[in-house]
C-alpha cells in the first residue's frame, strides 16, 4: 500500500492541489441550489425576522426602526396574555388527551396477537388526512343543532353541548379533534419503543412474581422513559404552534380560543398588516419553543 | 487511494449496501412472531375468554372512532341536502346520489384545486429531491472543506419550528433579495422554501454515508464523472431511502395548510385545502357536495397510506428509536 499511495502522492503537487480546487467547486456546484434555498427561506428570514421586531412594517410605508416598541405594544395588548394563556391550556389538554392516551393505547394493542396491522392502519388513518378536511369534518359533528355528537348524547337520555360555540368547551373541542387527528403518529412510536422492550426482562420479573402492573411499572415504564421524554417535547412543540384548529372552527377573532399562532396570524395578515409586531410575537414563539426544540435534539443525536 | 479494494469488496458489499435504516429495524420486523410481551401467550391462553373480549370491543371502538368519521364523510356526501340536515340523522343514506361528487368536482370547482393541488405536490416533490440529493451527495461524498459547517447551519434549522419564521418568510416570498422576486401566486413560493428541508438532507446524507467510497472510485475509474456516479451507482442503491423521503415530501406537501394560505392568495391558484376552508365559510354550496370535496381532498393521502403503509410506518418506527 505504502509502494501504492506514494506514487500518486508524487505525481505533483499542484495536479493535487488542482484536483481539490476541482472537487470543491464539483461539490459547491451540487450544493449550490441547496444552500440557496436554505439561505433564502431558512437563514435569511431568521435573522429578517429579529430584525423586523424592531422595526415598524406594514407595506405601505418603508420600514424605520423603532427600537423595542413593537414589544412593548405587545405586553400592553390583553390578547396577548390571552393567547399565550390559551395556547398554554391548548397544550395541557393536548398533553392530557393526546400524551398519555397513545401510551396506553399502544400498551393495549402490543398484547394482541391478532389484527396488529388492522389496529396499525387504523390509528394512523385520520394522519395522513389533510388537517383542514378532519376540522372541517368535525364541525359537522360540533353543531349544536344537528350535530352528529348532540343527536348521539341526546339519544342516550344526555344533555347536548355547545361545543365550539360556548366559551367553556371551545377549548376541549379543539383538543378533540386536534387529538383524533393526530394520537396514530405517538401510538406507533410507542409500539416500535415496546418491541424493543427484551423479552427477558418480563420474563424475570414474571418469575420474581410481579404481577401485571407491577411489571408495567418496573420494566415497560423505565424502559420507555426515553422516548416518552422525547414525544413529550415533540407534542409540547407541536402543540404550541396550534393554528388550524382554532383557524377552521371558531375563527380568528374568538378571545376563547386564540392561541399564540392566530394572534400572530391577525397581526400580519388581517386589518393592518403590522409585521413588526407579528414579527416581534413569533420572536418571543421561538424563544419558547426553540428551548424545547434543542433539547429535544440533544437527546435524540446523543446516540449518533 | 487503494486500488486493489474495490475488486474483492465488490461482490460482498453490493448486495448489503443499503442496509435497512438500523439493525433495530430487523426486531421489529418480527413483531409477535413469539415475542415475549407484558402479558405471556401463555397466560393469554389461559384466559381466552377474557383476551377476545378485549380484542372484540377494542376493534368495535377502533372502528367506531376511527373508521365511522370517514364512513360519515363518504356516505353524507351521497344524501340528499335535506337528508344531511335530518335530525336524528340517517346512517344508511336513503336515496344515494354518487353524482354530487361531479358536481362538486365540477360546480365547486375541485377539479382546479385538487390539479393544482397534484400540480404543487408533484413540482415540489421532483425539485427538493433534485436539490436534497445534490446537496446530502457532495456532503457525503465529495466532502468539500467547510463541508461540516453547512450541514450544521442546515441542522440548526430543525430547531427553527416553521412557524416562527413564517412572518419573515412570508415577505421574503413577496420580495427575494438580490433577485427581487414577488412569488407570490406563484409554485415557487411552495418551492422554493419546501427544499430547504434539513431532515430529507440529514437522511439523504446519512445513507449515502453507507455506500462504501470504493463502490465509486471503481466507477470513478471506469471514467465516470462526479455526476454519472450519482446517477448509476449512488442513486440506484438508494431507492429505498429515495422512496420514504418522497413520500414525506408529498405527503407534506399536500397537507400543509397555512403556508399556503398565506402565498396563495388568488383562488385560481389555491390548494385544495385552503380552497375548502375558504368555501366552508361561504353558504352557496350545500353541504352533501361540501362533504364529497372533502372525500376528494382525503383520497389520493390514503392511497398512498394503502400502498405506502409498509414504508410510512416503518419509517415512524425507525424515527422513533433513538440515535
Amino acid at each position: 500500500m505504502a509502494v501504492l499511495t506514494a506514487a500518486p502522492a508524487r505525481e505533483s503537487r499542484t495536479a493535487r492541489l488542482r484536483r481539490r480546487i476541482n472537487d470543491n467547486l464539483m461539490a459547491y456546484a451540487f450544493m449550490a441550489a441547496g444552500i440557496a434555498c436554505f439561505a433564502f427561506f431558512s437563514w435569511y428570514p431568521l435573522v429578517k425576522g429579529v430584525i423586523l421586531s424592531f422595526q415598524q412594517d406594514n407595506f405601505v410605508i418603508p420600514p424605520y426602526w423603532v427600537g423595542l416598541e413593537n414589544y412593548r405594544t405587545l405586553f400592553d395588548d390583553p390578547l396577548f396574555w390571552t393567547a399565550w394563556k390559551n395556547t398554554l391550556y391548548f397544550t395541557v389538554l393536548a398533553l392530557v388527551f393526546g400524551y398519555v392516551l397513545p401510551f396506553f393505547l399502544a400498551v393495549l394493542l402490543n398484547e394482541f396477537r391478532h389484527f396488529s396491522g388492522f389496529f396499525r392502519v387504523l390509528v394512523y388513518l385520520p394522519v395522513m388526512l389533510p388537517p383542514i378536511v378532519s376540522v372541517l369534518l368535525w364541525r359537522y359533528f360540533y353543531d349544536p343543532g344537528n350535530g352528529l355528537f348532540n343527536t348521539v348524547l341526546h339519544g342516550v337520555g344526555l344533555p347536548g353541548s355547545q361545543w365550539t360555540q360556548s366559551s367553556r368547551t371551545a377549548m376541549i373541542s379543539l383538543v378533540l379533534v386536534s387529538t383524533w387527528a393526530n394520537l396514530g403518529g405517538a401510538t406507533l412510536m410507542y409500539l416500535a419503543a415496546l418491541q424493543g422492550i427484551p423479552g427477558d426482562l418480563y420474563e424475570a420479573a414474571e418469575l420474581d412474581g410481579a404481577g401485571i402492573w407491577q411489571r408495567l411499572r418496573h420494566v415497560t415504564f423505565p424502559q420507555m422513559r426515553f422516548i416518552m421524554l422525547v414525544l413529550l417535547l415533540l407534542q409540547i412543540i407541536a402543540t404550541m404552534q396550534v393554528f388550524i384548529e382554532p383557524f377552521a372552527l371558531t375563527g380568528t377573532s374568538s378571545p376563547d380560543t386564540i392561541t399564540v399562532m392566530v394572534l400572530i396570524y391577525r397581526y400580519a395578515f388581517t386589518v393592518n398588516n403590522d409585521f413588526g409586531l407579528a414579527a416581534a410575537m413569533s420572536v418571543l414563539l421561538f424563544v419558547v419553543l426553540g428551548a424545547f426544540s434543542a433539547l429535544y435534539l440533544r437527546l435524540t443525536r446523543s446516540g449518533d | 487511494m487503494t486500488l486493489t479494494a474495490p475488486a474483492t469488496d465488490k461482490t460482498g458489499t453490493v448486495p448489503a449496501a443499503p442496509p435497512a435504516p438500523r439493525k433495530r429495524a430487523t426486531r421489529l420486523n418480527t413483531t409477535h412472531a413469539g415475542a415475549r410481551t407484558l402479558i405471556s401467550t401463555v397466560d393469554l391462553q389461559r384466559h381466552r375468554v377474557r383476551y377476545f373480549v378485549v380484542l372484540g370491543l377494542t376493534i368495535a371502538v377502533f372502528a367506531l372512532v376511527f373508521l365511522f368519521p370517514l364512513y360519515w364523510m363518504v356516505t353524507g356526501a351521497v344524501k340528499t341536502p335535506r337528508e344531511f340536515a335530518l335530525n336524528p340523522p340517517t346512517f344508511v343514506p336513503h336515496s344515494w346520489h354518487p353524482e354530487n361528487y361531479a358536481t362538486a368536482w365540477g360546480n365547486m370547482r375541485i377539479a382546479k384545486y385538487f390539479t393544482n393541488t397534484v400540480l404543487y405536490a408533484l413540482g415540489g416533490w421532483l425539485f427538493s429531491l433534485i436539490v436534497d440529493i445534490g446537496v446530502a451527495y457532495a456532503l457525503s461524498k465529495l466532502r468539500p472543506v467547510f463541508g461540516k459547517i453547512v450541514l450544521g447551519a442546515m441542522l440548526a434549522s430543525l430547531m427553527l419550528p416553521a412557524t416562527a419564521l413564517l412572518v419573515p418568510a412570508y415577505l421574503t416570498v413577496t420580495d427575494v433579495p438580490i433577485f427581487g422576486w414577488n412569488l407570490l401566486n406563484t409554485p415557487w413560493a411552495l418551492w422554493l422554501p419546501a427544499a430547504a428541508n434539513a431532515f430529507n438532507v440529514y437522511v439523504l446524507k446519512r445513507f449515502f454515508d453507507q455506500i462504501p467510497n470504493d463502490l465509486l472510485d471503481a466507477a470513478a475509474i471506469d471514467g465516470a464523472g462526479r455526476f454519472r456516479v450519482l446517477t448509476s451507482v449512488v442513486l440506484p442503491l438508494s431507492r429505498p431511502v429515495l422512496g420514504v423521503v418522497s413520500i414525506f415530501i408529498i405527503v407534506a406537501l399536500w397537507k400543509d395548510f397555512l403556508w399556503p394560505l398565506l402565498v396563495m392568495p388568488d383562488p385560481e391558484k389555491q390548494t385544495i385545502s385552503v380552497a375548502l376552508a375558504r368555501l366552508a365559510n361561504t353558504s352557496q354550496v350545500p353541504p352533501t357536495d361540501f362533504m364529497a370535496g372533502l372525500v376528494i381532498a382525503s383520497v389520493p393521502m390514503i392511497v398512498i397510506f394503502l400502498i405506502f403503509q409498509r414504508s410510512i410506518i416503518g419509517g415512524l418506527s425507525a424515527g422513533s428509536m433513538k440515535g
